[in-house]
């Protein structure tokens, strides 16, 4: 076995067998998978409450208009006084009192509704008791001007234009967001990795310090040797932990959504329910499917890993350049900000630049420079970008890569040689020369 | 080609601070070379460039009469001064990685371990961790791993730091047979008594340069001072020292002896002979003690230093 293959297969199973390693493996799916569990369960808990309000209403003109909801139950009041309904209402169990005065003109209503409740109402349900009265009013105010609403409800024209290349090829507005998703997909990935393991790697190249075997070592093998070594063992660790809580969670999720009927990933499938809104879900789905027919998909897929590898790689160089600059592991607080901002930098164009103007000049830019790239270019890809733009971003990322490994390697050499003396960003631009 | 290693006017600089100064020494092939010098004299820093550790600024070290090269690790066998190992890994994993580091295959690195374990009385501990081990136990895998895969070079710093008496002869014993079997070795240490029983040959270095060298015996030739230790009980003890005094360059000392005696330091000059000194010692009284002050390596160590 050659050194650098020695130096894998010692970090990988020195992580694999460490005792908190293998417990933080089995424990931490579990307990995301409860904490799912309980959310899930408690957000179905609060669904299921229904809250009654009395309405007074002594301008007679919403008597029918109120339709109960699932959450809300509406009950009217009739012929009694504003006090007495009050009254009433405080004393049973009912959540408010809707008083609607009479009013000479429809528009008094803006200004005259009156909620009264102990607790103070959810904005949803505030919302939808506004849009009963706001419709009723509508109504009645179309009547006073002498217009049926039904010839405004036909009026009404729903322009949906679609979007299609010149070859053809058929997209949606819905494809724009769909294409984000990847990239956005790719970035928070990327950080949960680099936060997960960036740590760890930077141990790892500490613990030949603390432990004094550095000389032993850096005299048998080359730094870059070790370094690279470390950084790979660490991330096959890290996969192989990652697939663990990937199965472990599956798994969980099955075994408790089939006993307690509570599906824990029911959390993340809300925003779409409130997309779904708008228009028809089951038209959405397809609208969706054609949409992922239509992304270069293997292009991405290929891309995604590479970018993903290779971002990971280069995170993971800066932190191993860390622990290569410092003598423990107190040390380490100034470098660790500054490591993250650029990772942020990308999400953040990618979201807000990318989106405007996929081939403008700060999408390009961005998806050459290495920091960013693994994100930018990855939300790029979707709308069509030259292979041979992407396999240059490819380059520059691997190269950076091997540059920031090289050039902590060279900052550990001279590190160790300056026990005592504290790392420093000057001191590193000074051992750099030696 | 009789030298090993050989640097030629090595110098390195950290910064304005300047650690080695031309340094060139010559190591014989199958000698015990002492490496001296006060504390921050530059001795770690020459080791490690011999290591390859860090690179010099300017100069060359040969090993074998060729170039240092990235590959000589395997010829060079290092027991540093800061040493350590890993702590949670178990004792027999560890020196297997650490041998198969230095170039050594999984099944030579296994036999050769068994057998220095067993050599050492320590096969029992294959399956500990560091960290249940006490430090001199820590230091006996050290010098396993730093000697298992037969290097040419064997450098050692410090070797006896936190051994008791017992395992410091035995580690001594040991690296005086890797010197019969044909190891050069490289010793750099503080404890001037194992410079005297071990080294053949020294360099001193102080304040990065370096300021003596060469064969231990010549060496101490050099330093003596033709001046003598003698015990008597002389026939009259009331005039014996205005005697001496007058005769020779003499001072009373004291060395502990069991005869009731009186004792001094006689310095001769360069040309008389110590037949004549006896002679007229023993006309003065019983002379129960006589011997030649050979320098110590310790004394050589501190008159150099402060003459320097």
């Amino acid at each position: 076995m050659n050194h650098l293959q020695l130096i894998i297969r010692r970090e990988y199973l020195n992580k694999i067998r460490n005792r908190s390693f293998i417990l933080m493996t089995f424990l931490s799916p579990i307990i995301m998978v409860l904490i799912f569990t309980v959310v899930a369960y408690l957000s179905q808990l609060n669904n299921e409450s229904v809250n009654t309000i009395n309405i007074l209403d002594e301008s007679g003109l919403f008597a029918n208009s109120f339709k109960n909801s699932e959450t809300i139950n509406y009950t009217n009041l009739e012929n009694i006084s504003l006090n007495k309904a009050k009254l009433a209402t405080e004393t049973s169990e009912v959540f408010g009192l809707l008083y609607i005065p009479k009013a000479p003109v429809l528009d008094d209503f803006s200004e005259s509704v009156i909620l009264y409740s102990d607790e103070s109402p959810s904005i949803s349900m505030m919302r939808s008791i506004e849009n009963e009265i706001e419709n009723r009013v509508n109504v009645l105010k179309l009547e006073e001007f002498g217009i049926d609403a039904k010839q405004i409800k036909e009026l009404r024209i729903n322009i949906d234009a679609k979007i299609e290349t010149f070859e053809g090829k058929k997209t949606s507005k819905l494809g724009a967001g769909l294409k984000l998703i990847f990239g956005g997909i790719a970035g928070y990935l990327l950080f949960m990795f680099i936060i997960i393991y960036g740590n760890m790697i930077m141990r790892s190249v500490i613990e030949e310090k603390t432990s004094r075997i550095i000389e032993v070592i850096i005299s048998s093998v080359q730094p870059i040797k070790l370094l690279l070594g470390k950084i790979l063992g660490t991330t096959l660790a890290g996969v192989t932990q990652f697939a663990v809580w990937i199965v472990i969670i599956l798994l969980l999720n099955t075994v408790i959504s089939s006993i307690f009927g509570i599906d824990p990933s029911a959390i993340q499938s809300q925003p779409q329910e409130i997309l779904g809104e708008t228009s028809n879900s089951q038209q959405i789905i397809t609208d969706v499917l054609v949409e992922i027919n239509n992304l270069p998909i293997y292009n991405l897929l290929v891309m995604f890993m590479f970018f993903f590898i290779g971002g990971y790689l280069l995170y993971s160089s800066l932190y191993a350049a860390i622990g290569a600059a410092v003598d423990n592991e107190t040390d380490t607080q100034q470098f660790m900000l500054p490591i993250l901002m650029p990772l942020i930098l990308g999400m953040y164009v990618g979201f807000f630049t990318v989106i405007d103007n996929p081939h403008g000049i700060v999408s390009q830019v961005f998806s050459y420079i290495p920091l960013t790239s693994p994100v930018v270019m990855l939300m790029r890809i979707p709308f069509g970008v030259p292979i041979w733009q992407q396999i240059l971003s490819l380059v520059i990322l691997f190269a950076t890569f091997m540059g920031t490994v090289w050039f902590a390697s060279k900052i550990y050499r001279v590190g160790i040689l300056m026990y005592g003396k504290k790392a420093s960003y000057r001191e590193i631009i000074k051992w750099l020369k030696y | 080609m009789n030298n090993l290693l050989v640097t030629n006017n090595v110098s390195k600089s950290f910064g304005s601070f300047k650690a080695l100064n031309n340094i060139n020494i010559e190591v014989p092939k199958g000698s015990v070379f002492g490496l001296l010098g006060p504390n921050g004299a530059g001795k770690t820093t020459l080791i490690r460039i011999i290591n390859q550790i860090t690179m010099p600024d300017s100069g060359s070290v040969f090993l074998d009469g060729k170039p240092l090269h990235p590959n000589d690790i395997k010829n060079i066998g290092y027991l540093p001064e800061e040493r350590g190992l890993y702590k949670s890994m178990k004792v027999g994993e560890q020196a297997m990685y650490l041998a198969q580091l230095k170039g050594l295959s999984k099944t030579e690195a296994k036999k050769r371990l068994i057998y220095w374990f067993d050599r050492l009385g320590i096969d029992g501990w294959w399956n500990k961790k560091i960290q249940e081990l006490s430090k001199g136990m820590a230091q006996k895998i050290q010098f396993v791993v730093t000697v298992l895969h037969q290097p040419k070079l064997l450098i050692f710093d410090e070797p006896f730091s936190g051994f008791d008496p017992i395992n410091a002869n035995l580690i001594k014993d040991e690296i005086l047979r890797l010197k019969e079997e044909g190891a050069t070795i490289i010793f750099s240490t503080h404890r001037m008594e194992s410079v005297e029983e071990m080294c053949d040959h020294i360099a001193l270095i102080d304040k990065s340069n370096k300021i003596l060298d060469g064969k231990l015996i010549d060496i101490k030739r050099a330093y003596k001072s033709n001046t003598y230790k003698v015990g008597i009980a002389p026939n009259n003890p009331d005039t014996i020292q205005e005697i001496l005094k007058e005769k020779f360059d003499s001072v009373p000392i004291y060395f502990r002896s069991i005869n009731d005696e009186k004792q001094y330091k006689i310095k001769l000059p360069k040309a008389s002979s110590k037949n004549d000194l006896v002679n007229y010692l023993t006309s003065l009284g019983q002379l129960s003690h006589f011997e030649e002050v050979i320098p110590s390596v310790s004394d050589i160590f501190i008159e150099t230093i402060q003459n320097n």
